[in-house]
């Protein structure tokens, strides 16, 4: 596989998940914007990670949510690279309560990173990937959205929701040549699971058919995989990479 | 021929692939030009590059035919 002079925006790419992808990308050869929110210094680290293996990089903080700045985002990367192929919208959250307890404020915020963050992030890449004819967008969703989770209602209905808006944007862009799909991760070992008790995660293997949680890399190899040319007869689909959990 | 319904004129038949001889002012994107709803947000973005405009979502949704589409870039220029 190769991406060499593709270019690919990434979001939440500062740990985790995100990470990992952006720095696959990059491996195959893609110029690749690293986008965060807040955590200015761990996105500098994966930018010098990423420069170390000869590739271009730049760092763009910006709130997914917010219109205006998913906006400038886009044309940074437009004005530096001239092109944007590769769209990976990976920026999530989580804000777990049992629904009985769960705070408007709590549904507000993923909702509007997890969900909004993508169609507005879609929305702002989609001229540009019109013009060329030529586009690849690839949306994180999780295995959560399919099996549903006592604790997530918020999460999983952003994660079930990305599979909705991935299907549409799917059909209202193919004559123009993007492909849209989606990756629906297992639990994964980031940030977002080390927030987990070590006999929650016994309890957990037991239902992984593989017997382990997944690696961040599973997660990038299969994005690299959709983002490539091996992929281009894929679209609207999700895959699911989750060691059997849920099938 | 006004220079703009000339240049708007191009940009259809290059966009559409239709004869220039069907591009009158009346004629409508959809039904005469045989364009779907993309083809229009297409066409309104090249507009927007042609002539340095930006078209607001509801300005374009009231651009239905070829003079339409003059007379709201001839109010901006
Ligand atoms: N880990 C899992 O087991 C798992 C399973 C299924 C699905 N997923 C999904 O995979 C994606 C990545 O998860 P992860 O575990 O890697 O998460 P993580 O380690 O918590 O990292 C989250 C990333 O998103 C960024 N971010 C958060 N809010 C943002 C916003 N409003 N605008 C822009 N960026 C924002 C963070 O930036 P800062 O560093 O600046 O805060 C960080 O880079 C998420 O969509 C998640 O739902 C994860």
């Amino acid at each position: 596989m190769n991406l060499q002079g593709k270019t690919a925006l990434v979001t939440g790419a500062s740990r985790g998940i995100g990470r990992e992808i952006a720095l696959e990308l990059a491996r195959l050869g893609a110029n690749v914007v690293v986008n965060y929110a807040g955590n200015e210094s761990m996105a500098a680290a994966v930018a010098e990670e990423i420069k170390a293996l000869g590739g271009e990089c730049f760092i763009h903080r910006a709130n997914v949510a917010d219109s205006e700045q998913v906006q400038q985002m886009v044309k940074e990367t437009i004005d530096r690279f001239g092109q944007l192929h590769i769209l990976v919208n990976n920026a999530g959250i989580t804000r777990d309560n049992l629904l009985m307890r769960m705070k408007d404020s709590e549904w507000d915020d993923v909702m509007n990173t997890n969900l909004k963050g993508v169609f507005l992030t879609t929305k702002a890449v989609t001229r540009q990937m019109m013009k060329q004819r030529d586009g690849r967008i690839i949306n994180i969703s999780s295995i959560v959205g399919f099996s549903g989770n006592a604790g997530q209602v918020n999460y999983s209905a952003t994660k079930a929701g990305i599979i909705g808006l991935t299907k549409s944007t799917a059909k209202e862009l193919a004559s123009r040549n993007i492909t849209v799909n989606a990756v629906a991760p297992g639990f994964i070992t980031t940030d977002m699971t080390d927030q987990l008790s070590e006999e929650v995660k016994q309890e957990l293997y037991k239902q992984i058919p593989l017997g382990r949680l997944g690696e961040p890399k599973d997660i990038a190899k299969t994005v690299a995989f959709l983002a490539s040319d091996n992929s281009s007869y894929i679209t609207g689909q999700t895959i699911h990479v989750n060691g059997g959990m849920y099938m | 021929m006004s220079e703009v319904l000339e240049r708007v004129t191009k940009i259809i038949v290059d966009r559409l692939g239709v004869d220039e001889s069907k591009v009158t002012l009346e004629a409508t994107f959809k039904d005469d030009l045989g364009a779907d709803s993309l083809d229009v947000v297409e066409l309104v973005m090249e507009l927007e590059d042609e002539f340095g405009l930006q078209f607001s979502d509801e300005d374009s949704e009231k651009i239905l035919t070829v003079g339409n589409a003059v007379d709201y870039i001839n109010s901006k220029l």
